[in-house]
């Protein structure tokens, strides 16, 4: 099983650093969303997929999965969801600034703003 | 009292919070910032007496016993980085209420600056990883906030790629974390520490040492991975460019050294080749850099490049004088840099460019600006009885005992740049026709000058006070060095 998700996990890294590499800043903030996903899934590997029952205290039950993997991921997930709120707020205030969502185009220095 | 080393993180938290109510009131926020500003050295300066005289302060939340809990630790180094953050963002600050202009006053800027040091001290005083993940990003949100704040075209565009950057090195943070933790299956870094020791010498913690190289790296602009922060940088304004550039690498630099003496001391050979070399390279473009440019910012900016590489060259030799070394040049760094840029802030403000061929024969009308700079110009580069001596000479003695003689008169030959450098900024500016220069009233400029020559006095008294500042950088320098000392302070009673 964990190898599974260590071939999906890479896969969807592959598509992350592709979508991160192209031009269009949307497909980056896309790509950005996908590598958190990734890393979120690689966390809940790492932390092992073994352990039946979820880890809220119940009677009679003792093979419990390992809690603290899902606990990081509660917050790195918030943490992500705050910072891509922010980053397609600023997507959106650059491109009606500048007029143009193209990563080429954004370059300039102090002389040409 | 038990929580005083939590003082420095939930001071800066709590008064961020109270800010919030009264963004449009300017006066009332400029006066609440302060208080909250002084409360916390106040606070952070008991915690420095009490380490000094008892030892490493450790706390774990919640009372759980340590390796279950968020252990809290404050040894020397930490609670030294938190004191000279705290005194960078005084000034920081009181040099704000001139320059930095009401308009971003009124748009949340002090509850944003008091969130990135609840942020910066947090980081520098955590004992668990993934706690230290989520101060970095209570300071990196809080630096989005204040890179961007004003929404000037130029900003927008380098803080795109500041984000960008920050995102990518956040989620291989997670990822190294959990590499981590499915090696050693803890995230508290005294029990990191013992369990790794365990383990010994094995590949995939090598794999891991070298992962959070990368990580830190890019926070704290080592040599391929410092391309996101010449841009970035010289997007905000200045006071933002000051806080960024004493601080926000520091936190990566500090980081990398806690790892390499805490974590990873089984695999020596490689871990710590493989750092100097890159240290080394690091100062190598960043001299490369601080020459190129005829735009003041850019050369104080590679400037904090080749500091971040003298201050891990010194960390990565792994022996008494380096490291102790090292500890003095981050702490002088640290406060250089605040007073510099706050410096080269006024320049940029009287002569309205920051490009150096633009400028001129500032000497005649601003002499106290003229002659603060030159000291401080000195201090960067290490003449003598100033601050930037004493950890240079300790970095490469300690160089030598080690064998690494080229690596240490690349150390003494990058100093030369830095001078040239910083001096070509005084030949240019201050020297020469007198060019024309933008009015600026006796009153602000007196104002702007106020807290910088105050950031300049510390830096001076720090270099001439050098003996009374050693002892603090020695106890730094025994807890880096044998690990055992944090361990036993955070399992004692326990273990």
């Amino acid at each position: 099983m964990e190898i599974l998700m260590s071939i999906l996990i890479g896969f969807l890294f592959m598509a992350a650093v592709y979508l991160i590499l192209s031009r269009s800043l949307l497909r980056i903030i896309i790509g950005t969303g996908l590598l958190s996903h990734g890393t979120h899934l690689l966390l809940i590997t790492m932390g092992g997929l073994n352990g039946k029952a979820a880890p809220v205290l119940t009677d009679g039950v003792t093979d419990y999965v390992d809690p603290i993997p899902q606990a990081l991921i509660l917050t790195a997930i918030v943490i992500s969801f705050g910072v891509t709120a922010f980053s397609l707020v600023l997507a959106y205030r650059t491109y009606k600034e500048l007029g143009t969502d193209n990563m080429e185009l954004m370059k300039g220095t102090e002389d040409n703003d | 009292m038990i929580n005083l080393l939590l003082f420095p993180v939930l001071i800066p938290f709590l008064f961020a919070a109270i800010l919030l109510f009264f963004p449009k009131k300017v006066k009332a926020q400029r006066i609440t910032v302060m208080i909250g500003l002084l409360l916390a050295l106040t606070s952070t300066i008991a915690l420095l007496i009490k380490v000094k005289s008892d030892g490493v302060q450790t706390l774990t939340l919640g009372s759980w016993a340590p390796p279950f809990g968020i252990t809290m630790v404050s040894d020397m180094l930490s609670v030294l980085l938190v004191t000279s953050s705290l005194i960078i963002a005084l000034f920081v600050v009181w040099y704000s209420f001139t320059s930095i202009g009401e308009d971003r006053e009124k748009a949340f800027y002090y509850p944003a600056i008091m969130f990135m040091l609840t942020g910066v001290n947090g980081a520098f005083t955590t004992g668990d990883i993934f706690n230290m993940f989520v101060f970095f990003e209570v300071l990196l949100m809080s630096s989005y906030v204040l890179i961007v704040l004003g929404g000037e075209k130029g900003q927008l565009r380098e803080s795109i790629k500041y984000i960008l950057v920050n995102i990518v090195s956040s989620s291989l943070f997670v990822i190294t974390v959990g590499y981590l933790y499915s090696v050693v299956g803890t995230l508290n870094m005294a029990d990191i520490s013992i369990k790794l020791a365990e383990i010994g010498q094995a590949g995939i913690i090598t794999v891991i040492a070298v992962l959070f190289l990368i990580v830190f790296g890019i926070k704290g602009a080592i040599f391929p991975l410092f391309f996101w922060l010449p841009g970035s940088y010289a997007a905000p304004p200045m006071p933002i460019l000051t806080l960024f550039g004493a601080l926000l690498t520091k936190v990566g630099v500090y980081a990398i050294i806690r790892t390499y003496t805490l974590f990873f001391t089984t695999d020596i050979g490689f871990t710590h080749e493989l750092l100097m070399i890159i240290s080394i390279i690091t100062i190598i473009a960043g001299c490369i850099g601080a020459l190129a440019y005829f735009d003041v910012k850019q050369i104080i900016i590679y400037n904090i490049v080749i500091a971040v590489g003298v201050i891990l060259f010194g960390a990565s030799i792994m022996n008494e004088n380096g490291m102790l070394g090292s500890m003095f040049y981050l702490i002088h760094d640290i406060l250089i840099k605040g007073a510099l840029f706050l410096l080269i802030g006024i320049v940029i403000k009287i002569t309205g460019t920051s490009d150096l061929r633009k400028m001129g024969g500032l000497m005649k009308r601003y002499p106290t600006l003229a002659w603060s700079y030159l000291v401080a110009a000195f201090g960067l580069a290490g003449i003598p009885p100033l601050s930037g001596f004493l950890g240079k000479l300790l970095i490469v003695q300690g160089g030598i005992e080690d064998g690494h003689i080229w690596q240490s008169i690349f150390i003494l030959a990058s100093s030369l740049v830095v001078l040239l450098s910083v001096i070509r900024i005084f030949i240019y500016a201050f020297w020469g026709e007198e060019k024309v220069v933008q009015e600026i009233s006796p009153k602000t400029y007196r104002h702007l000058l106020a807290p910088t020559i105050c950031l300049v006095v510390i830096t001076v008294l720090y270099g001439v006070g050098s003996e009374f500042v050693v002892p603090f950088m020695k106890d730094a320098t025994t807890v880096l060095l044998d690990p055992a000392v944090y361990t036993d302070a955070v399992f004692k009673g326990v273990k």
